[in-house]
């Protein structure tokens, strides 16, 4: 971005426009053949898993960019050769980092993606668990005779908000 | 002339919203009636500026006036009138115009139909609506103003509207998703108001539910508007991408559905109070911060705006003092609340708040996959992408207790429940709904997968439960039909709400589990046959359009010998941005959708085509469709329209006092 | 007593929003683009590969080339503009002595030709990488990259983009001088 503004203006304009014309509006469609269906679907699965790094947020499936055609050729070419769909993720990340798969590893900051919610919901629960705990000892804390009335007017209530 | 008079009132807007903010406020802390009733004047007032604003940036679409930027970059003269006019919200500026015009639709409605509410309250509500207001007009103002001239040099003709917005779904997909997005800034007025008043009652409550109701109405309609349109306009077939655009709308969705449950809990039961406000002014933030995402270009995104970091900052700062104030506020006021309903763990307040559990950890599943890529990066720790497969399993685990949370809750009774009384019933939903998943999966699927069966099952447990308890309801005191007449439309609502929501889950089950994607090499004349569906590639044609110039592949299919249907497929290259595009050609049906889409013609004259067999997509869109109908009908419910003023507490919470 | 831990504990979500809008303007402050990635190649040695010279179809190339001294690995084509936007500074840092392998990336030879003819040659060595294949090892995600490479042949950082006056002297010629 800094880049651009010290060179000639036009070339910045001309790589704006071809960002712009960049745009995902056409499917990528082309037809692979294979040995057998196993290993179609490991290429089908690869190419929804992996991420075109020169798209903006799209796998190689959906782009039309050149690199993601040369990934889905060297995918199809890895898969042809009869590796597994790990053997060829990790060969993509060797070249082009975690930012190439949609699947992120376990770092320690990616674990609070699976932590975050778990400690929500724990923590969510535990407060109502909680709050019902302190509510029922106040209760407990009423006489007799008002808690039979409570009991009495909660009963008409509830026949009310049956309603 | 035209466009600095439609400057002109945009800056008057500005001004009259300050206004609005201000001299009402000081009205309330003074006592001073005149300045309290101004704020409704004011609120029309600028209205009536915005939205000439807004009509003369339309006229001057229409009319190809080229010397203005905005239009010159985002139009053109072969453009249709109707896109001309859509194209008024096709880029950032004039969306941000957008914004602000739905904006003051929803303060001026505000002000005109709640003449039942007190009127230090309702100029309260309209003051805090005036300053959100008066930040986004500064912005539009300062950074992103839609009327900025090219003069002295203009162009002959436009650079075009971007031709994927050149699409009828893409005429009605944002005003929808902004009315829900600002629609949410009823709800957060509702909320600061009652937190600066210091009174945050079950008549609170009561007056935000409609309008929260009605702001998640249209969100949810935009968002599957948007979902739809990338099926049918990207020719990807996909539903849903998980791109930080999309993220941005589901989260809002996800804290409103939270907040419309919480709402009906605060109103009836007066508890979970402080948590509905904490609902109300998430909703908003959530919505703002989408904004914030897609304008500023922190993230990367397949369809986000150009990007500017001055824009993002300015969003951000304004960010900052809109949700740090209102959070802050918060801390300090809603401190005070008390609660007063007192409900057991087995309760229909707790399933509630179980659900709102589940609802907000979804949300935060979604947050931390859109945000932690950037914070990633940002510590150091390098790139990171997080997609489908991490969000497809978050949601797949998390849908699970929600669906069956879901279910049973309406069975519960509020404040106690005997858990003996439901073990029966429960018992009989739990086999009905494993039979009737089976029985459809049965008829419907190719093969069993289990995790066909278990969204199946959820989907059904969800119909089974919600059909029992309307005929528990109506059976209750009266004959089955009799008693169902006398259901109210909120009851209706609700069930009918969560019938959507299993529509959906049924929908995505099938489509995720059963379809059929085929990317295959077809000469003309050749066909290829699956699921019993024989698709015969007849001829290709070329074509050619107003705007574009293209192919046009035709295809008869048939099933089991029966001709279905002829589809044609499009190619087409936007003349003036020399654009490619794929126009897929789909066969729609209730139980599945037949997609085409053409690819590149091949050396040797054959051509790459993309065929997809996506059973029941439709219900995914059907889904929230029925869910957006519940809340139209909750909102008619006639509590909503009484004349009195709701400022007597709610009946059951005399219970508590007198004990 | 009770209200001001009810307090913090309402402050909860301020904090946390506080947080993530740190978050959220430093890449805005720093200007930094979402888009550029880190090489996963950083720390390592440069890919085995063969390639032929660009002038010379017989002549042949392989991943010693880049042991003895440090250097700089620049990727370019013809079909990219960004990349004749910085040539001319190339061309300058090759003036100062700088040692640059130069590395065609999927483009046309004879163009390829023109171009360092005309625009002048900076690199030492020129590589002709019609297929990719060394651009897809090095994870290359669109021209230009330019990739610092130390005297053991090991990469220490990579800058996509345009290379130019000031990002040589913001960055890359800290990390340049600091290299063995």
């Amino acid at each position: 971005m800094i880049a651009v503004r010290n060179m000639a203006f036009y070339i910045g304009l001309i790589i704006s426009i071809t960002a712009l014309t960049s745009y995902p509006a056409q499917a990528a469609i082309e037809s692979f053949e294979f040995d057998n269906a196993q290993q179609e679907q490991t290429f089908y699965e690869l190419t929804k898993l992996l991420r075109c790094p020169k798209c903006q947020n799209q796998n190689i499936a959906d782009s039309n960019a050149e690199l993601a055609k040369d990934l889905r050729n060297k995918a199809y070419q890895l898969v042809k050769q009869g590796q597994t769909k790990e053997q060829v993720v990790d060969y993509m990340v060797t070249r082009f980092g975690n930012f190439v798969r949609y699947d992120p590893p376990l770092t320690p900051a990616t674990i609070f993606l699976w932590l975050g919610p778990l400690l929500f919901v724990m923590g969510g629960v535990f407060i109502l668990v909680k709050q019902v705990k302190t509510q029922t000892g106040k209760k407990q804390a009423l006489a007799p005779q008002e808690k039979q009335k409570l009991a009495s007017l909660l009963a008409q209530h509830d026949r009310d908000s049956e309603r | 002339m035209l466009p600095e008079i439609g400057q002109f009132s945009l800056i008057l807007a500005c001004v009259l919203s300050l206004l609005q903010t201000v001299y009402p406020l000081y009205g309330v802390q003074t006592g001073h009636q005149g300045a309290i009733r101004s704020a409704k004047m004011f609120t029309i007032l600028q209205f009536i500026a915005v939205a000439s604003s807004f009509v003369i940036l339309a006229y001057l679409f229409l009319i190809n006036d080229f010397s203005v930027t905005y239009i010159a970059t985002n139009s053109n003269s072969a453009l249709p009138w109707y896109y001309r006019l859509s194209a008024v919200w096709g880029a950032h500026e004039g969306s941000l115009l957008l914004w602000v015009f739905l904006l003051a639709t929803w303060s001026i409605a505000v002000a005109l139909m709640s003449r039942n509410l007190p009127v230090e309250s309702i100029a309260r509500v309209l003051a805090v609506l005036g300053l959100l207001a008066f930040g986004f007009y500064l912005f539009v103002i300062l950074t992103s103003n839609p009327f900025e001239r090219t003069l002295p040099y203009f162009p002959i003709d436009g650079r075009d509207l971007n031709p994927l917005l050149q699409d009828f779904g893409l005429v009605i997909h944002p005003p929808m998703l902004y009315m829900g997005y600002v629609g949410f800034s009823v709800a957060f007025a509702f909320a600061i108001a009652a937190l600066l008043e210091g009174r945050l009652d079950s008549a609170w409550a009561k007056w935000s539910r409609p309008w929260t109701m009605a702001a998640w109405m249209f969100l949810t309609v935009g968002i599957a508007l948007g979902s739809w349109w990338a099926y049918y306009e990207l020719g990807w077939g996909g539903w849903w991408f998980w791109d930080p655009v999309e993220n941005a709308s589901f989260m809002p969705w996800l804290a409103g559905t939270a907040l419309i449950h919480s709402l009906a809990v605060s109103e009836k039961r007066g508890v979970f109070k402080s948590w509905t406000v904490l609902l109300a002014l998430s909703a908003f933030s959530l919505s703002l911060l989408g904004t914030f995402l897609v304008r500023s270009g922190v993230l990367v995104s397949v369809h986000a705006f150009a990007s500017d970091p001055t824009r993002g900052l300015f969003i951000l700062g304004f960010l900052i003092l809109v949700i740090g104030g209102a959070l802050l506020l918060y801390a300090v006021q809603a401190s005070k609340v008390k609660s007063r309903g007192r409900y057991e763990l087995a309760s229909r307040e707790s399933l509630l708040l179980l659900n709102n559990i589940f609802l907000i950890a979804a949300l935060i599943v979604v947050l931390l996959g859109t945000l932690l890529p950037l914070v990633h990066k940002e510590i150091g720790l390098g790139s990171i992408s997080i997609g489908e497969p991490f969000f497809n399993r978050m949601f797949t685990i998390l849908i699970v207790p929600f669906a069956l949370f879901l279910g049973v809750g309406s069975l519960f009774r509020w404040k106690r429940q005997k858990l003996g009384e439901l073990v029966k019933p429960l018992l009989a939903i739990l086999l009905l709904s494993i039979a009737s998943s089976l029985t459809f999966l049965f008829v419907f699927a190719p093969a069993l997968t289990w995790l066909a069966m278990l969204g199946a099952f959820l989907g059904f447990w969800i119909i089974v439960s919600v059909v029992y308890e309307i005929y528990l309801r109506s059976t209750h005191r009266h004959r089955f039909i009799s008693g169902i007449t006398k259901l109210g439309n909120s009851h209706w609502a609700m069930s009918l709400g969560h019938l959507g929501l299993a529509v959906m889950i049924i929908g995505i089950t099938m489509t995720q589990n059963y379809s059929i994607e085929k990317d295959v090499k077809l000469a003309t004349g050749e066909h290829i046959t699956f699921e019993h569906y024989d698709f015969h590639f007849d001829q290709i044609n070329a074509l050619n359009g107003e705007n574009y110039v293209g192919t046009v592949g035709t295809f008869s299919v048939t099933h089991d010998q029966q001709q279905v249907a002829v589809m044609h497929a499009e190619k087409r290259i936007y003349t003036v941005q020399r654009m490619p595009m794929t126009e897929a050609a789909i066969d729609a049906g209730f139980i599945r959708d037949l997609y085409i889409a053409m690819g590149e013609q091949l050396p040797d004259g054959a051509w790459a085509v993309r065929i997809y067999y996506k059973p029941f997509i439709r219900w995914i869109w059907l889904g929230p469709l029925i869910m957006a109908f519940a809340g139209l009908l909750m909102i008619c419910d006639k509590r909503y329209r009484t004349k009195k003023p709701a400022l007597i507490e709610p009946k059951h919470n005399s219970g508590e006092q007198n004990a | 007593m009770l209200n001001k831990r009810r307090i913090l504990m309402l402050l909860v979500p301020f904090v946390i929003f506080i947080i993530g809008a740190i978050f959220l303007a430093t890449p805005l402050l720093k200007g930094s683009d979402p888009s550029k990635l880190e090489s996963a190649l950083i720390g390592q040695p440069v890919p085995k590969f063969t390639l032929q010279d660009i002038f010379n179809q017989n002549k042949q190339y392989n991943a010693d080339i880049f042991k003895g001294q440090k250097m700089l690995l620049n990727v370019w084509a013809t079909w990219c503009p960004t990349c004749y936007a910085e040539h001319t500074y190339l061309n300058k840092l090759a003036n100062q002595g700088l040692y640059i392998v130069g590395m065609n990336y999927k483009d046309d030879r004879q163009k390829a030709i023109r171009w360092l003819k005309e625009l002048h040659n900076p690199y030492q060595i020129s590589l002709f990488d019609k297929s990719g294949l060394l651009g897809l090892d090095l994870g290359v995600y669109g021209a230009p990259e330019t990739f610092l490479i130390d005297s053991q042949g090991i990469i220490r950082y990579r800058h996509v983009g345009d290379l130019n006056e000031q990002v040589w002297n913001d960055k890359l010629s800290a990390i340049y001088e600091e290299m063995q």
